[in-house]
Formats: C-alpha cells, structure tokens, sequence
C-alpha cells in the first residue's frame, strides 16, 4: 500500500512526505491538526483511488475528520479501506511518472519514465506513447551515477530539476535492489512550487522469495483483507488459494494443480457449471500431515461440495500417498463428510489404489484417469 | 540423439551432502547416469557411497569447487541442490568453472538473484560455455541414456518426442500419458519469472535433434515465453508442435504455485498463450490426455 511504499521510500532517501496513518476518524483529526491543510488518501491496494472518491483534500481538522468517516469502510475495487494516509497538501506544478520493474520477457531490469504523469501510465502510453520512455537496465551493473543521468536525460526532465531527479532516482534505484523488489514505481513524482522534486504516491511489489533475507518485510503483510481460508493456510504453510466454485483441489506440483482446475472446470460444464473452490499444491512429499492439513482447509470451506486429490507419484510414491489420504481421514474423522474423488497415477499405483480399496471409506471414490475423476467430481459437487 | 544430455554427460552434484542431494544423486545413479562427484566446501576430501545402477556399491568423491571435481571427474554437468540463499553464488561458480550444463533444481531462489546469473551468462561469452536450466525446475532427462534433475525415470522410455515444460508434475503427467511412443528428451525450464534455458531455446535444440520427430511444448500462466516461443515456431520451427497451456481458472493477481505463475491485469492468460499458439498452426489440447492424442495423432502421420 502507498503508506507502506513510502516507508521504504524514507528508508532510502527518496525525497517526499511519508505523511500520517489513521484507522479512525479521531486519529485522522489528530494527524490534521499535526500536518495543517492535508489530503486524506484511502489505502487499499487498487489503483483509481481518486476517482472511486478515496482521496479528499481537507483544509481543516474538521473536515479530516468528516473526510475519514466516509472514506473508511468504503469499498474500493471490492476492497474495504482500513486505513487512510494523512499527507500535507502540496501545491503541485507538474506531475511525472517514473518506476523501475523486472523485466520477464528480457530477463533484465526496465526503466520507465514519462514527464506526463500522474494518471494511469498504460493510457499515457497508448495516446502518446512517445512520452513514455523505456530504459533497459543491465542487473550485473545496475545504476550507477552514470546511468541515473542516462535514464533523467532520456526521461527530459526540466532542466531545473536535473539535480534533484538525478538523486531520486538513484535512492529509488536503492529501494529496488536492497529491498528485492520486483516494481517500484511512483506515480506521480511531482514538482511542487519552488522546483522540489517529491514521490507524492507510490508502490512497491517485493518479492516472496527474498523474504530470508527482509525480515522486516513480514510486517508489511497486511492479512485483514485476506480470506479467512487463506490465512488458515498460509499457517499450515500451504500453498493455497481460495477460489469461488465448489469442487474441492488438491494435488501435487503447482502446473498440475493449476491444469487440474481447468479440467475440473470443463467437466463442471456438463454439470450445472460446477467450478474450482480453490488452488491446492501439497508439493512433492504429500505426507498424511500435509495431506491431512490441506483437507482440514478445503473441508472448511461452506462452499465446497465435493474434492477432488489429483496426484501423480513421482518421486512420492503413490502407497505414501494412499497412506497420506487414509491417515488424513483418518485424523480428521467425523469432521470429514464431503465426498472425496481420488485420482492416483505414477510411481508404484497399483499399490496404492490397492491401500485406499482396502479400506473402503464410504466417502472415497478411486477413477483411474484425470479426466474421469473430474468429472466425477464436478458430477457429485452438482448433486 | 537427444539435446543437451546424454549417455556420455558426467555429472556432479552441487550440494550432494545434503538432504535432497543425497537423495536423488541415488536416483540419478539408479537410472543410469554417470554421477562422477559432487560438490561441497565443507566436506572436500571426503566421500559419498551410493548404490549403482547395478546395485554394486559406488563411491563418490566430494569436492571443494566446481572447478577441482571438474578436472578431477572431466565432469561436463552440474546438477545444484543447495538452498536458495546460496543458489546465485553456487551458479556463478559454475559457470568460471566453465560447466558445459548447470541445472539448478532450487526452488524459491530470489529473482534479482537468478537476473544476476543470466546477466552474467549474457556477459563475457559465458553463454557459450554453459547452458543453464531452472531454477526452480525438475531438470532434464534423456531417457534410457542419463538424468540430470529429479525426474522419475522410470515413467517413460526413449522415442520420438521432444518435451519443453514450465511445469515439473506436468512434465510427468505428460511423459506418462505418452509413454506408449517415448521421449528423445525432456526438459523442464522452471516457474519463475526469469529462467536460463527458455522454451525458444529448447525448441531451437529440438529443431535441430535429428531424433525428435515432434515436439510438446507445456505452458502456464505469467509472462509471454509463450506468445514469444509461437512467434518463433512460426518462422524457425519444422518439425510439429502440440501445446498445452495450464491456470485457464486461475484468477487475476495471484501467484499460483510458481513464483511465476500470474496473471498481471490482462498479461498472461492462458486464453492469449493458447490464441498465440492456435495462430501459428500449433494444437492446443484443452486437458492433457487431448494433449497428448493430439500428438499421438501426429505421430501416425509421420
């Protein structure tokens, strides 16, 4: 959130205001009458926050106050405003945009920077796409001094402002390497009367992977928002993702789970249009814990009707699993009553199809193909 | 013939003392593959016993670099298990050693991390010198003839039919759904958003392995490898190629599983990496069993 992108922006030098957050009315009169005439900006995770009437000027603490008690509990892109930023309100002459990202399809860094700013840059760039200029960025070199001068000729800021962007955009260019980002853009960095260069709003993605070594990037996760199911999962450690049908998903790899989901969703087209409830990946070893873990969630979820376990025994053999399913059932025990379809294939299947024959749960359906078992499923979700 | 790997390679194992090393260097030599050494700096000098493929006892030396097994074994591929924190310095010493092929199965490595590494191959010739494959990936397998990754290698023997693969249980679903023609090779590139070895370079190698007679390119949501591997099919690529695009469900803004696996406002659907691939002639299988009748198709009218 922009509150949490300008923390890193302060950590880093980027010259701005990180301004006030308040979660009441009583806190966003406080900060006002702190900051003098100020802007009250609604903080969710969306973009058209303006235009959603997330962000009000308030000359007084007054109307902060009376600002913050529309603004909170507002719903913004299907997102609830918690919390709202408190900044002073500048006098802003011209707005630019400017961020640096990870490039996939190069396999490097880009610069994009554009001296028309401040609206939403992929409209900039499709009406004057000359305005928008790219940088590509070298990660075994980075930016240096030379390249920061490179990238704000490019850009052709005003001649006024050199300096000054020179130096954001190197503190910017430290926000994405020492916090393992994966986009920092501001938008808009503005010129304020007097020729200041400000980031008046921002955002940062960083990236999960690096979290080992940004221990300080777990009290950036804000979970209030976060389905209950999620969150849930995320405890059990679980790669989970909540989503809005009916069959139930586990499986094993994260490519099979997805193309499990889609398979699920053709087969739910014979059948009243049944849909995925959710992602699923217990990752190679599907142990009876993590087996068991990951039917505890789905068979939470109200709006599951069936679940369908799709695994391929590659190195796990398909008997661990077996035993990882009927442990599972057996841990839960009466908390278990949804209808389960069970689809195994790969390493040592027979001996595995042979464990969950054996002992016959009454909720436990075996098909042999991927397809089938989809269907299955989609066919009892539909029941 | 195959690409990248074969009955020749030697392989060591980078982080081979370790848990998931340890383990699969077992499977590895199991299969075939001739695993000469292995790698860890903190236990140079030592050594790790293993059963071969004919059960007989195999022991194998540790090294303290890449480049001292290298020129002890005449190892030509490095298969890294170490964890991700580790994972960029451990490629990097790979590639100054010069290995002919680095496969880094880690999953979890920072993406700054592995941008730094391919930078670093892009530099100084060093791309010529070593391929990369992953991170994040089960590697790659020629079956009959070696594995280099954690691939099962029992699920199919050799054939016709190359496999390039963002997905590692997809890769397996894939080669055990056509297990009745074989596989020439198998790669899986990995599910971050950067990867050394790229569908298009696969392809390439494909194209030009008098042994692969078809080709199935396996695709996920995020990013556009896909749109970029159909535009090169369409002007570099003979041989027929099937493709199955996984996450037609996945929502927008979540990471499914990989690290790489999202759909970014309308970037990345499997919808466009299907359209992109249908408009250069390339058939998409809606599940993969239709995937893989299609090519069964294929291969009768061959």
């Amino acid at each position: 959130m922009e509150y949490q992108a300008k923390e890193l922006f302060a950590k880093h030098g980027v010259p701005g205001t990180p301004g006030i957050v308040a979660t009441t009315p009583a806190e966003a009169r406080a900060a006002a009458e702190q900051l003098g005439v100020c802007v009250v900006k609604a903080q969710v995770k969306a973009g058209g926050r303006g235009k959603a009437g997330g962000v009000k000027l308030a000359k007084t603490p007054d109307e902060a106050e009376e600002h913050a008690t529309a603004i909170l509990g507002m719903r913004i892109k299907g997102l609830t405003v918690n919390r709202v930023l408190l900044a002073p309100a500048a006098s802003i002459e011209e707005e630019y945009y400017f961020s640096f990202l990870l490039d996939r399809s190069k396999r490097r860094y880009l610069c994009i920077a554009s001296v028309e700013g401040g609206v939403e840059i992929e409209e900039v760039a499709k009406t004057n796409p000359d305005a928008v200029k790219q940088i590509a960025i070298d990660p075994g070199t980075g930016v240096d001094e030379a390249k920061a001068r490179e990238i704000v000729a490019e850009a052709a800021f005003p001649e006024a402002l050199v300096e000054q962007a020179v130096t954001t955009v190197l503190a910017l260019w430290q926000v994405f390497v020492a916090e393992d980002a994966t986009l920092v853009e501001v938008n808009p960095l503005a010129r304020l009367a007097g020729d200041r260069l400000e980031a008046l709003d921002g955002k940062v993605s960083l990236d999960e992977n690096a979290e080992f070594r940004h221990e300080d990037h777990a009290a950036f996760v804000i979970t209030d928002e976060t389905d209950p199911l999620e969150l849930k999962a995320k405890e059990k450690g679980l790669n989970y993702v909540k989503l809005d049908g009916s069959v139930g998903i586990i499986g094993n790899g994260a490519g099979l789970v997805m193309s499990t989901l889609d398979v699920v969703a053709y087969a739910g087209e014979k059948h009243g249009g049944v849909k995925p409830a959710n992602f699923l990946d217990i990752g190679g070893g599907a142990s009876a814990e993590v087996m068991a873990a990951g039917l505890d969630v789905i068979l939470h979820d109200a709006q599951v009707k069936a679940v369908f376990v799709n695994v391929f025994g590659g190195i796990t053999s398909c008997d661990a699993v077996a035993n990882g399913i009927v442990g599972a059932l057996d841990i839960l025990g009466e908390e278990a009553t949804k209808p389960l379809v069970v689809r195994l294939d790969g390493n040592n299947v027979e001996e595995g199809r042979r464990i969950l024959s054996a002992r016959n749960h009454p909720l436990v359906t075996l098909v042999e193909t991927m397809d089938g078992a989809a269907d299955k499923a989609a066919e009892l979700a539909n029941a | 013939m195959s690409i990248y790997l074969n009955k020749d390679s030697k392989v060591i194992v980078q982080g081979i003392t370790g848990g998931e090393g340890t383990k699969h260097t077992a499977l590895m030599l199991r299969s075939g593959t001739q695993v000469v050494g292995g790698v860890n700096a903190r236990k140079a000098g030592t050594t790790v016993t293993h059963a071969g493929p004919d059960g007989a006892s195999v022991e194998l030396p540790v090294f303290g670099t890449v480049t001292e097994a290298m020129a002890a074994t005449g190892a030509d591929v490095s298969v890294a298990f170490v964890p991700p924190a580790f994972t960029k310095d451990a490629c990097l010493e790979a590639i100054d050693a010069g290995i002919g092929l680095l496969v880094v199965i880690t999953e979890g490595v920072p993406v700054q991390d592995t941008a730094e590494v391919v930078a670093y191959l892009d530099s100084a010739g060093n791309h010529a010198a070593t391929r990369m494959i992953g991170p994040n990936c089960p590697g790659i397998i020629t079956p009959g003839e070696a594995l280099a990754g954690i691939t099962p290698a029992t699920i199919s023997g050799s054939g016709p039919v190359g496999l390039v693969s963002k997905s590692g249980t997809l890769t397996y679903q894939m080669m055990f759904e056509l297990r009745d023609h074989g596989f020439s090779t198998a790669i899986g590139i990995g599910g971050d958003p950067i990867v050394g070895t790229t569908h298009i370079d696969a392809l390439a190698a494909f194209e030009a392995d008098p042994d692969t007679r078809a080709i199935v390119m396996i695709g996920e949501i995020g990013g556009d490898a896909e749109e970029r591997a159909a535009a090169y099919i369409k002007d570099h690529v003979t041989k027929p190629v099937v493709g199955y695009v996984a996450g037609f469900t996945a929502p927008e803004g979540k990471t499914m599983g990989h690290a790489g696996a999202i759909v970014s406002g309308s970037s990345g659907t499997a919808q466009a990496k299907k359209d992109a691939l249908e408009a250069v002639g390339v058939k998409v299988g809606k599940t993969p069993s239709e995937t893989a009748e299609l090519m069964r198709e294929i291969l009768r009218g061959l």
